[in-house]
């Protein structure tokens, strides 16, 4: 079974193509750069096509797929309308499939399995990596709100910090803020 | 009690009545919470749409169609009981080319344009032109004109689908000579430099057809009460979209980052009708360039469809049968319109069709309720359209 992966991210491509290899899968392609993807695809000859429901050359390739000589007519993955559980899992996670026509639908359904999780791993991962990001933002910001309060007021490391805190509590803000306003306000006092 | 509605969309100008319908408080006001899907592309609004994920969709009229008869994907029927606008499109072609056929950085006689691009294409330029979606209002009226300036739009140029984002690169890259998108695409074009305006498709047909809003007609059969107060804040939409007093307001809302994401300046200039042609040009009204409101222009005409069901069996998309003219028909629901904006007291038209690009001066039609005058319909070449006459129409070519 040959697999095209067609996504604008490297990155989530080479997600779905370490799940699809170690399944077995390995007749794969990733196409990520739009110019002259037609023609790459159309080489490729994929029984499968992957792409990501957010890619904004679905129609430009569905037209291909309508009109292409070269490709065996591959038709949206929804064929299968009975089973409504599989489309809502595909669309929630923001993939979508072509198979060409007449391909077996029981040989479909796994590789479609695997590619919604490793969409959803991905997201996952994206999401983390969003978290870990800005908790690192929020790190620096309140060393740096507590390095001023140490300079400004000759406070020690912990009572700076106490006060950050007692000053999140009583707004109902988280401490990062509280932190990024004091620098706000320092910078535009001028440092003063 | 409100209605939660999942309403999918493209980042188009078009799209300017259901964002403000939900922004401007509308839909609050019809019991309907709108919440809007924005996709970019049209495979992704239909599968959407067609599976369940969404409730309601902006759609080009003739990709309604195309799903109904199943082009391309399963036949999902669907409804278009309420047209989002009219026109708001333009050809734009490479600047070089350009400078061939008209004057530069004005609106032209299209008609004589077209002539001048046929010589081109005579002459032997082979061209490419990209449009938005195979099953656009676009391709068809881009087809329209080649064909009635004698250029066979299946054989002497190349027509392929190119999403809107990469209109402009396509045509400075040289991988297309021309484009027929929407806003604010053809002016992010022009503001490049990567191409000049060369016709509004307003000018092609001054009142064709473009997006509408798409319902599976199951739904909106089996629960036709939200999208009812969908259609009457759509409505609204459309009232406060013409307001001159409300044109910053609404190109702010459009293009922020979860709509549009784009530059309000160039989005007020389409919906204000303002085009700029050429780069350093200055800009040009152009009257009707969008008709979001007048004049009925969201009830639903089934010789509208018919129209378009006419060009995409002419693009070689659709074998003809009576059954699927029928079907293709039977998309536009000018029951429900009524039955929707009735409470409204807003003009109704009596007739469900009528004969596309006869009207040359205003003149007022029979209503149930209202009082309602249309001007100009025409289309470029003067030719009109009878539903009830397709087997003539189509043997002209």
């Amino acid at each position: 079974m040959r697999i095209a992966i067609i996504d604008e991210s490297a990155a989530r491509a080479a997600v779905i193509e370490e799940g699809l290899r170690e399944a077995g899968l390995i007749e794969l392609a990733i196409f990520s750069e739009r110019r002259g993807m037609i023609a790459r695809i159309e080489a490729f000859a994929p029984d499968v096509i992957l792409i990501d429901m957010a890619n904004p050359q679905r129609d430009e390739l569905e037209e291909v797929f309508d009109v292409s000589r070269a490709l065996a007519r591959p038709v949206a993955m929804f064929v299968d309308q009975s089973d409504t559980a599989a489309m809502e899992a595909a669309i929630e996670a923001g993939v979508s499939a072509y198979v060409v026509d007449g391909f077996a639908k029981a040989r479909i359904k796994p590789v479609l399995e695997l590619a919604i999780s490793r969409f959803n791993a991905f997201a996952r991962l994206r999401d983390e990596l969003d978290e870990a990001k800005s908790a690192l933002a929020a790190r620096i910001s309140i060393d740096a709100a507590k390095a001023l309060l140490i300079k400004k007021r000759g406070m020690n490391e912990a009572a700076a910090y106490a006060l950050l805190r007692k000053a999140a509590m009583d707004q109902g803000r988280k401490i990062a803020e509280v932190a990024e306003a004091l620098l706000m306000a320092d910078k535009m006092m001028g440092g003063l | 009690m409100t209605d939660r509605l999942r309403f999918g969309f493209l980042p188009l100008v078009d799209a300017a009545l259901p964002i403000l319908a939900h922004e401007l408080g509308f839909a609050e006001a019809e019991g309907v919470t709108l919440e809007l899907v924005r996709d970019m592309s049209w495979a992704s609004v239909s599968d959407r749409l067609l599976y369940g994920h969404s409730d309601a969709a902006h759609m080009p009229a003739p990709l309604a169609i195309a799903n109904t008869l199943g082009l391309g994907r399963p036949p999902v029927p669907l409804a278009a009981p309420f047209v989002l606008g009219l026109n708001g499109n333009a050809i734009t072609l490479r600047p070089e080319i350009a400078a061939h056929i008209t004057q530069v950085g004005a609106p032209g006689d299209v008609a004589e344009i077209g002539e001048r691009l046929a010589g081109l294409i005579r002459s032997g330029n082979r061209m490419r032109f990209g449009v938005v979606h195979r099953y656009s209002s676009h391709n068809y009226m881009l087809r329209y004109w080649l064909r009635g300036c004698g250029i066979d739009p299946n054989e002497d140029v190349e027509i392929v689908t190119i999403a809107p984002p990469y209109a402009a690169d396509a045509l400075e890259s040289g991988e297309v000579d021309g484009i027929c998108v929407g806003e604010p695409w053809n002016s992010v074009s022009v503001e490049r430099g990567a191409g000049v305006i060369i016709a509004v498709t307003a000018q092609i047909w001054r009142r064709g057809v473009e997006k509408v809003l798409a319902v599976k007609s199951e739904r909106l059969a089996a629960e036709p009460e939200p999208y009812h107060g969908l259609m009457r804040a759509l409505w609204r939409a459309g009232e406060a979209f013409v307001d001159p007093t409300k044109l910053d307001q609404i190109a702010e809302i459009l293009s922020r980052a979860e709509y549009l994401n784009g530059s309000a300046r160039l989005i007020k200039g389409a919906i204000s009708d303002q085009i700029l042609f050429a780069h350093g040009a200055a800009r040009v009204h152009v009257s009707d360039f969008m008709f979001q409101h007048r004049e009925a222009a969201n009830f639903p005409w089934v010789s509208q469809a018919a129209w378009l069901y006419a060009q995409m069996v002419q693009a070689g998309h659709i074998e003809h049968s009576a059954s699927r003219y029928d079907a293709a028909q039977s998309v536009f629901c000018p029951d429900i319109y009524r039955a929707a904006l009735r409470p409204l007291g807003v003009p109704l038209p009596g007739a469900s069709a009528k004969l596309e690009g006869s009207i040359t001066d205003p003149m007022g039609v029979g209503t149930v309720q209202g009082r309602l005058i249309l001007s100009e319909d025409s289309f470029f070449d003067g030719r009109q359209f009878d539903p009830d006459a397709l087997d003539a129409y189509l043997s002209v070519g």
